[in-house]
């Protein structure tokens, strides 16, 4: 489609030489602007202009259109994960089962089955098919839930305590609505095996009718670590992960990106050096992210002996893809102030370094800040660096992290979640590609208020 | 027992920063208005003491942290009973060090220690206390021998300004060269694994081998126990979705900017500009899962339809989502081509009676064509880097194959799969990731000066 009218504007120009000699122009040599073959080429040329517009437009309409589905997926496989569904059931602590003096051996199990058998109905509670699969229902973290709630609160043993317990993955897709009761069609009609079987369905909606089903926002996505159970995985180790290599990299990139900035903006002499040096930078800038993962990989580990899978190697690796980035916005931001300036500092007796630190920098600082900012969303989003330095360990537990024990960000989270074979990760993956795009959506419009509010019109 | 050290350090230097500083403010205030005033302001005295007293101690500290464990490695395994080390290669002493260390950290480790092994953990212990005392003495005294020579050297016309500023202007120069650096060090890194890769695997299989098939037995007798490292097919799968790529979003990317630039009204333009990019701002691991979740199905069912069998991480999903990537890239540098091309020639063409659509075409692309073809080349560059889209999309087995129904392998999928969870750098399976980075480098390399040298040829040619 494209080539055919790409074409058309060429062929009308042909004709119009080739007619030229014969229809338009009469025996005086004036052209006859009015003549049949004249108005019919003006309307094939204003059509092959409309035709142009018109394609121009359809591309613009297919970019936004692929734009609005990528968002449109995500959301809505995302978005069900923002809220989790919780059963409210009360549990008899009794002391022969929760073993007092030792509750990390305590039946737990036991516990939280016959808090879910004590629900439901007389003739369920007997149904002995029900009975060996009841636990389908509740997430297979519960027990160790109410253990630790337990184990917080020990004079709740002997008592009857009401506690929400998650639901299991497939209960809890059950429950908004994602998957379906039975499975097949016609005569291969069947009860969706995920769920364990009708009778389990049953017990579920009878809970769900006493009213303990409950889906609210699910707090738990920010706030717990990562788990292989889909209903217990949160991002908080990511976040967390993702917050300790980014200070790495700031802590780098920043000061050293302004400080070669400068040297190359205000003091480099324009040498072969200096050439060779921007050269490397524009480069640097384009030089595919998974050889800066090999660089680390070799050189800070293998080399410098750097820890494995830490923020401080995955850092250090970030801060060297960030620092053209950085450069580069420096020295736009420098170069946009103006020349009185400067001069007026070196007139009143200011050193051409005291100038520069004390008069042209803070000046330009909100355009450095704007471009350090877009570096640092950019390197947020940076996943396949982080890969090969291994920063994307399973980190069930979060309450040791720090620069230099293994770690996983958030990019690198979403990864190892959309390669999970569990139906639920999907949701989550979708959930966490929404908080990461929400992190970068933060800084971007940081990013533009900064350059907006500071900015100065010379 | 080095932080402390390097916080010592830096308070000592702190304390110098403030005696200089308030020295010269003294003799500041004694001598307003007279003949011998200072040269420099009292915070230049200061600054001068600190950086002598702070940073020779603390590069001390630097190389002290680089050289302290190979040092005490080598004395480790001399004091080692010699017919115990004499027997053992490379790998086996680097065992044993292990076995040594972490015992001296107080870790257990299964089975009962040899007795040269207990006393090779006492002696460590003790040589480690000796040499971080050791740090830690010298590098004050380091310290305090910095800040003495600097502040005899100090006197009201002692040019401190001077002697900081040329401080400064070394420590820019050290930053601006990490550039540089880095470049080096890829190249270095690179090349020197690389090397090691081809002392395994010979050049020419590597580069004109037709199979691809790097793992590595687990037993010597098994079926394709000795893997292959032929590049071709692994390149072949990559061009094949890097062309994919372009062919979508050239098109689109081109007739986009054009459309933003010539025709479109200023409300348009400012709705449009943002959204294509925020485009470019999403992370490719974004785009990596929307490819697997609903472009793959869709174009299986597509497939299914043309009664074509599509593999489920067909060629054609990853290349079309990264061709989605590539659009507000190129779009962006398109637009940007567009608008450097000087209004005189738009206005002339069209005051000569062409429409908008005539003017775009023989004026306007002929003008911005060099800048158009720049932007191409690093989208290309860039389609070729692209790692998550393809990891997470394409297949990992080699195919030689131009269908783009089929799963074909890249360049960096095979990076990342052959390096990931692997860190020992001793056999041809990891070795020949570097070998492919070193490909990858290479050519994104030479399709980034070839642009960057487009652009500056023809850059000027109508200003």
């Amino acid at each position: 489609m494209t080539d055919r009218t790409e074409q058309k504007p060429s062929e009308t120009a042909k004709d119009a030489t080739a007619e030229n000699a014969a229809a338009d122009i009469d025996a005086n040599g004036r052209i006859d602007w009015h003549s049949p073959q004249m108005l019919a080429r003006l309307r094939r040329r204003h059509a092959a202009n409309r035709r142009m517009k018109f394609i121009g437009l359809a591309a613009i309409l297919l970019a936004a259109g692929l734009l609005s589905i990528l968002v449109g997926s995500l959301l809505k496989s995302g978005l069900p994960a923002f809220r989790q569904t919780f059963i409210t059931l009360e549990f008899d602590l009794k002391p022969e089962l929760v073993k007092p003096d030792n509750m990390r051996r305590g039946k737990w199990r036991k516990i939280v089955k016959e808090g879910l058998l004590r629900a439901l109905p007389e003739d369920m509670r007997n149904n002995r098919k029900l009975k060996r699969k009841v636990l389908k229902i509740v997430s297979r973290s519960a027990p160790y839930a109410l253990r630790d709630h337990v184990m917080k609160n020990p004079h709740l043993v002997g008592r009857i305590i009401p506690f929400d317990v998650l639901a299991s993955d497939p209960y809890d897709q059950f429950n908004k609505g994602l998957l379906p009761e039975y499975v097949g069609a016609g005569e291969r009609k069947r009860p969706n095996p995920k769920l364990g079987g009708p009778e389990v369905v049953r017990a579920f909606r009878v809970l769900k009718e006493q009213k303990r089903v409950s889906l609210p926002f699910n707090w738990g996505l920010f706030f717990n670590a990562d788990s292989r159970l889909p209903e217990a995985a949160g991002l908080a180790g990511a976040i967390v992960g993702s917050f300790l290599t980014l200070l790495v990299t700031f802590l780098i990139s920043f000061p050293t990106g302004i400080l070669a900035a400068i040297y190359l903006e205000e003091f480099a002499p324009k040498n072969r050096f200096t050439d060779f040096v921007e050269i490397n930078i524009n480069n640097l800038a384009a030089v595919p992210s998974v050889v800066f993962g090999l660089l680390g990989l070799s050189l800070f580990i293998g080399f410098f002996g750097v820890p494995r899978s830490t923020p401080l190697v995955g850092g250090m690796v970030l801060s060297l893809m960030t620092l053209p980035t950085i450069i580069i916005a420096t020295r736009a931001a420098l170069k946009a102030v103006p020349p009185s300036l400067r001069e007026a500092a070196l007139g009143v007796g200011a050193s051409h370094h005291q100038m520069v630190f004390h008069h042209v920098l803070p000046v330009a600082m909100p355009g450095i800040l704007t471009g350090a900012i877009i570096g640092m969303a950019q390197a947020l989003g940076e996943t396949a660096p982080l890969l090969l330095v291994g920063m994307n360990a399973f980190i069930p537990d979060i309450s040791n992290m720090g620069i230099t024990e293994p770690a996983t960000a958030l990019p690198t989270q979403i990864y190892s979640w959309a390669d999970s074979p569990e139906r639920g990760f999907v949701s989550r993956t979708a959930a966490a590609i929404l908080v990461l795009l929400g992190f970068l959506l933060a800084m971007n419009t940081l990013a533009i208020w900064l350059r907006q509010r500071y900015s100065t019109k010379w | 027992m080095i932080l402390l050290a390097t916080l010592l350090v830096l308070a000592v230097a702190a304390l110098g920063w403030w005696l200089a500083r308030r020295r010269a403010r003294q003799v500041e205030l004694r001598a307003h208005g007279h003949r011998d005033r200072l040269h420099s302001r009292p915070v230049y005295h200061g600054l001068y003491v600190a950086i002598w007293t702070g940073v020779p101690a603390l590069l001390l500290l630097l190389a002290w942290i680089v050289v302290q464990g190979p040092v005490l490695d080598a004395l480790l395994l001399s004091s080692l009973p010699q017919d115990v080390v004499r027997g053992l290669d490379e790998n086996a002493r680097a065992v044993l060090l292990n076995e040594i260390k972490t015992r001296a950290a107080g870790n257990a480790l299964p089975g009962q220690p040899a007795p040269y092994v207990l006393e090779a953990v006492q002696r460590l212990l003790r040589w480690r206390a000796i040499a971080d005392m050791a740090a830690l003495a010298l590098s004050l005294a380091v310290a305090l021998a910095g800040l003495a020579f600097s502040w005899r050297r100090l006197s009201p016309s002692f040019r401190a300004r001077k002697a900081v500023e040329r401080a400064f202007t070394w420590l820019m120069l050290l930053c601006a060269s990490l550039a540089v650096l880095t470049t080096v060090g890829i190249v270095l890194s690179l090349i020197f694994e690389t090397m090691r890769f081809f002392t395994m695997v010979p050049l020419s299989e590597f580069l004109f081998g037709l199979r691809w098939e790097p793992q590595i037995a687990f037993r010597p007798d098994q079926v394709a126990s000795s893997g292959a490292f032929g590049m071709i097919p692994v390149f072949a799968g990559t061009l094949l979705i890097s062309a994919i790529a372009l062919g979508f979003a050239v098109p689109v990317g081109l007739l986009s900017a054009i459309y933003l630039a010539e025709f479109a009204s200023g409300r348009f333009r400012a709705v449009a500009k943002p959204t294509l990019e925020f485009l470019a701002g999403i992370p490719t691991v974004v785009y990596g899962f929307f490819a697997i979740l609903t472009v793959a199905p869709a174009i299986k069912r597509f497939g299914e339809a043309l009664g074509i069998a599509a593999a489920p991480n067909s060629a054609l999903a990853a290349g079309l989502v990264m061709g989605i990537m590539l659009i507000p890239f190129i779009s962006s540098l398109s637009d940007d081509a567009l608008a450097a091309v000087p209004n005189a020639l738009r206005e002339g063409s069209i005051g000569l009676g062409a429409t908008r659509a005539e003017t775009i075409r023989h004026v306007l692309l002929p003008a911005a064509l060099p800048g158009i073809m720049a932007g191409v080349l690093l989208a290309a560059s860039r389609a070729i880097g692209e790692t998550m889209i393809v990891v997470m999309a394409a297949g990992i087995i080699a195919t030689l194959t131009l269908n783009p129904f089929e799963a074909v392998t890249t360049v960096t999928v095979q990076i990342v799969t052959l390096l990931i969870g692997d860190t020992e750098f001793d056999n041809p399976k990891t070795l020949a990731a570097f070998a492919l980075g070193f490909v990858l480098f290479l050519v994104t390399l030479a399709l980034n000066m070839l642009s960057m040298h487009i652009v500056r040829k023809y850059r000027e040619q109508y200003d």
